[in-house]
């Protein structure tokens, strides 16, 4: 029924007549102090259809999420429902009005019962007004059986896995008679075989008519179950079309707003053109980095004198690298060598002590203590070595921050100013000042350049540059793509957890980043999938293939 | 201050007014600030407490009635020196009025042996809750309020077991001179709180183990990726407030001249929270106020006095007090939300 959208379209076409839209936004902003979330967002979505919501940090995804769910009310636009205007002032209204949402953290309650937890709020009732145990356990079991998922619905959701608590809320979303099933990284936490189980679900929610909204940065599992995708960056829609039309490195390239066509252009970012001396030995050696669900045999190689880049999309593993690299995420195996020692223990103190420093990527949850002066968060790492005998000694203290309140120029009424109070930029730089001061071999940087203003920016970018002159090893993640280009001589590309390919010399340019970004590798999973996208096929060739599976059962449904 | 001084209107409304009536003093702007208040609003309650009885009370600016009003409130201070700290980390401990019982109940055993012993085996009765409460925050990592719960309850039970559940009366002189001696006119009592507090203010103020208290308390993630030895600085502010509580229990039983064990430091815990969180510090951590923290046990024994002076029931005084409290929690969470 619905008029076919051949090709991808601009914003205004995608609201058009769209008649048989289930849930659609119109023009949807939201703002919040300083930033616009959503920026004229329009959206729609079928019966029936499973559609994709791909974008990469602060593109808006769950913030529009939030709008649909009744979470935050717009700041204009409209939502509707199959073509009625609806205004939701609370997420249960939402929920009301048929439309569910599984997050990634499953939100139930851990110590209730399976089946509970499913009836929560609307629990079938006897004539005396009781809840009628046993018909709740029945229809709990039958909804349960419907999802492939045997367990018995007596048990306590705490003491089943993660992969059936998942089930657990998704029949709970889809028994409160849901039309829109709204999924935020619904596989983020599950197992290989899990994942097959949702996915038939998912096709079962197919066949009943629902839509499903559905949230993820894993493109094999994109082009498995969805139909359509839309695409939002920076708070703006970029694109809604069919999926089969788009071949992964579009898809990506759409993502992170690169056009292929004009990849080289002049540098936009304060990185000198040329490389660095690299060392010819590894300050610092990975070998085989496991941490169960983040990282899979993650191994890489970081030498004196260069900006190594790690690249990858939301959710490739590049934050748990860095944090594995610097000993504060908890590893199943693997090895950490720093001039061709390895590291006992690994804890981000036993790592500093090697000369390994991390800025992390959360500035305000990991990085900053807010109610402490500019000084204080400087020395705060470094603070052990300026004391004597357990005593501060704040002669000591001032002269080292004055000379990096003067190298990073940090811009702060004083040394002694609460670090909250400043922006983001100089907190950037009294983080990288606390962790210079400690004069490490190796420095990794999450994001040091996200949320910090252009010149701030520019101003970092120049230090990463002369640091890695002055023969550090320098670790840079950036979902900048142009920063990740011209600041890194070396690109480690993360996928999934695993590094699917390095860019060495000349390879360091965008078109070949993207290639391996979009790239697609042999799924991990050998589940009972739809042959025919197992083998690695240039992009743009597999697309077609791996949609076979899914296309046929939608065209069946608006029937 | 005068002004509301000038117009006293006893009864438990009065503690509300202490900051406000500052006008004079100060910029109009600043008083709007809540921040302000949690800042000075102790000092200035003390001030506007002491000059109500200046004016209003007889025999209340006497030596006598200040060295009654120290020495009732030492024990108080030195046990929220510690609770400070504790506080100073996100965390809190209920168990110091236990640690004084059990103090106290250790004390008569070890006499025999001499002050000295019975002193050490005391305080290190005290360092021994401490470290349980600390491993049971940083290493199980249960709530502080949890942890400490168990020894709150525990504690006391031990140390009344170890008493036989009995009251006991202390002979030794040495001891009963702590609680009673003085020095240059000052009751040695206070002179302990007094050197403790400074002892104390130095170390939050000046010392790495000081700063890291207050790192851990501001930002524990930033600080254990600072390479900060988070679980250390834990175990110690909890071994802290376990001594400076048994020390407490040593003086209030060298002042009764008993080993009371049952009753000893009862609600302490609650004496010692209302004068951390009145002396404005905020109780999400990443800050202690030491001066401020004697400053609030101050004001809650000078309230208190001043109401029974004026024939009001204790009752009366609790109330008064459930005010303050209030009123600086409120001031607490105006600052935090800004």
């Amino acid at each position: 029924m619905a008029p076919p959208e051949a090709e991808p379209q601009p914003p205004e076409a995608a609201v058009g007549p769209e008649r048989s839209a289930v849930l659609e936004a119109r023009s949807v902003s939201k703002r919040f102090p300083g930033v616009v979330a959503l920026d004229d967002v329009s959206f729609s979505l079928r019966p029936g259809e499973t559609h994709a919501l791909v974008g990469e940090n602060g593109a808006g995804k769950s913030t529009l999420i939030k709008v649909l769910t009744g979470v935050y009310r717009p700041d204009g636009g409209e939502l509707r429902m199959s073509g009625e205007p609806v205004r939701f002032a609370r997420p249960f209204e939402a929920q009301q009005a048929g439309i569910s949402t599984i997050y990634q953290e499953v939100n139930l309650v851990p110590l209730m019962s399976a089946a509970r937890n499913i009836f929560l709020g609307r629990e079938p009732r006897n004539r005396l007004g009781l809840i009628d145990f046993a018909r709740m356990y029945r229809e709990a079991t039958e909804l349960l059986d419907g999802f492939g998922v045997r367990v018995d619905p007596r048990r306590p959701l705490h003491t089943l896995g993660i992969g059936t608590q998942q089930m657990v809320a998704l029949a709970r979303a889809v028994s409160v008679n849901a039309q829109v099933v709204i999924m935020d990284e619904p596989t983020s936490s599950l197992e290989p075989r899990e994942v097959e189980t949702l996915f038939r679900v998912i096709d079962n929610l197919r066949a009943q008519g629902i839509a499903v909204l559905y949230v993820s940065h894993r493109m094999d599992e994109l082009y498995r179950v969805c139909e359509r995708v839309t695409v939002l960056r920076d708070g703006r829609h970029i694109h809604t079309g069919d999926l089969a039309d788009l071949d992964r490195m579009q898809l990506v390239s759409m993502m992170l707003g690169r056009d292929l066509a004009e990849v080289r252009r002049e540098g936009v970012t304060s990185f000198t053109a040329e490389g660095h001396e690299a060392a010819r030995t590894p300050v610092l050696t990975a070998t085989a980095l496991s941490s169960r669900h983040q990282l899979h045999d993650v191994s890489l190689s970081l030498y004196a004198g260069e900006v190594l880049g790690l690249g990858g999309l939301l959710g490739s593993g590049r934050s748990e690298t860095a944090k594995a690299l610097s000993g504060a995420l908890p590893l199943d195996s693997g090895e950490l060598t720093v001039d061709g020692t390895p590291l006992k223990r690994l804890t981000p103190a036993a790592a500093i002590r090697a000369g390994i420093s991390l800025l992390p990527e959360d500035r305000k949850a990991e990085g900053i203590v807010p109610g402490l002066s500019v000084r204080e968060n400087i020395v705060l790492a470094a603070m052990p070595r300026l004391s004597r005998a357990g005593v501060v000694s704040r002669a000591r203290q001032d002269r080292i921050v004055d000379i990096f309140m003067k190298r990073l120029r940090i811009k702060a009424s004083s040394p002694e100013q609460k670090v909250g109070e400043l922006s983001g930029g100089n907190q950037q730089k009294v983080l990288l000042a606390r962790w210079l001061c400690l004069e490490p071999k190796v420095l990794l940087l999450d994001e040091p350049t996200r949320g910090i203003d252009v010149g701030a920016k520019a101003e970092v970018q120049s230090l990463i540059d002369d640091l890695a002159r002055e023969g550090l090893a320098v670790l840079l993640i950036s979902s900048d793509i142009e920063e990740l280009i011209e600041g890194a001589d070396r690109i480690v590309v993360l996928r999934g957890g695993a590094v699917a390919g390095e860019l060495e010399g000349d390879e360091v340019d965008e078109s070949r980043l993207l290639e391996v970004l979009a790239d697609h590798t042999p799924a991990p999973d050998p589940g009972p999938a739809s042959g025919g996208h197992d083998d690695p096929v240039p992009p743009g060739a597999e697309a077609a293939p791996a949609r076979q599976d899914v296309a046929p059962a939608a065209e069946e449904d608006p029937r | 201050m005068t002004q509301a001084a000038v117009s006293p209107s006893p009864g438990p409304a009065r503690p509300e007014d202490p900051a406000k009536p500052d006008r004079p003093a100060s910029p109009l702007a600043r008083l709007r600030d809540p921040a302000w208040y949690q800042e000075y609003g102790v000092y200035v309650a003390v001030a506007v407490v002491l000059l109500f009885n200046a004016l209003f009370t007889d025999h209340f600016m006497t030596a006598d009635n200040f060295r009654t009003q120290l020495v009732q409130v030492a024990p108080i201070v030195i046990v929220a020196l510690g609770m400070a700290l504790v506080i100073g980390t996100e965390g809190v401990d209920l168990s110091v009025g236990s640690t004084m019982a059990l103090a106290a109940a250790f004390l008569p055993l070890y006499l025999g042996y001499g002050l000295v012993p019975a002193l050490v085996v005391a305080l290190l009765a005290g360092a021994v809750v401490g470290a349980v409460n600390g491993a049971l925050v940083s290493l199980v990592g249960l709530q502080p309020i949890v942890a400490t719960l168990a020894l709150f309850v525990g504690g006391r039970g031990l140390a009344l077991v170890m008493a036989d559940g009995q009251l006991k009366q202390i002979v030794n002189p040495d001891l009963l001179s702590l609680g009673t001696g003085s020095f240059l006119g000052v009751p040695l009592v206070v002179w302990i709180a007094g050197l403790l507090a400074v002892a104390v203010a130095f170390l939050v103020q000046r010392t790495t183990f000081g700063r890291q208290i207050v790192a851990v308390g501001g930002n524990r993630s930033a600080a254990a990726l600072a390479g900060l030895p988070v679980k250390r600085v834990l175990i110690g502010v909890y071994v802290l407030c376990g001594v400076l509580a048994a020390l407490a229990g040593i003086l209030a039983t060298a002042r009764l001249t008993a080993s009371d064990p049952s009753s000893l430091g009862t609600l302490m815990e609650l004496s010692a929270i209302t004068a951390v969180v009145v002396g404005g510090t905020p109780l999400n951590g990443g800050s202690v106020r030491v001066l401020g923290t004697v400053a609030g046990a101050l004001l809650m024994q000078l309230l208190r006095a001043t109401l029974v002076k004026h024939d009001l029931p204790d009752s009366t005084a609790q109330i008064a007090q459930a005010a303050i409290i209030v009123a600086a929690v409120y001031v607490a969470r105006e600052r935090r939300s800004r």
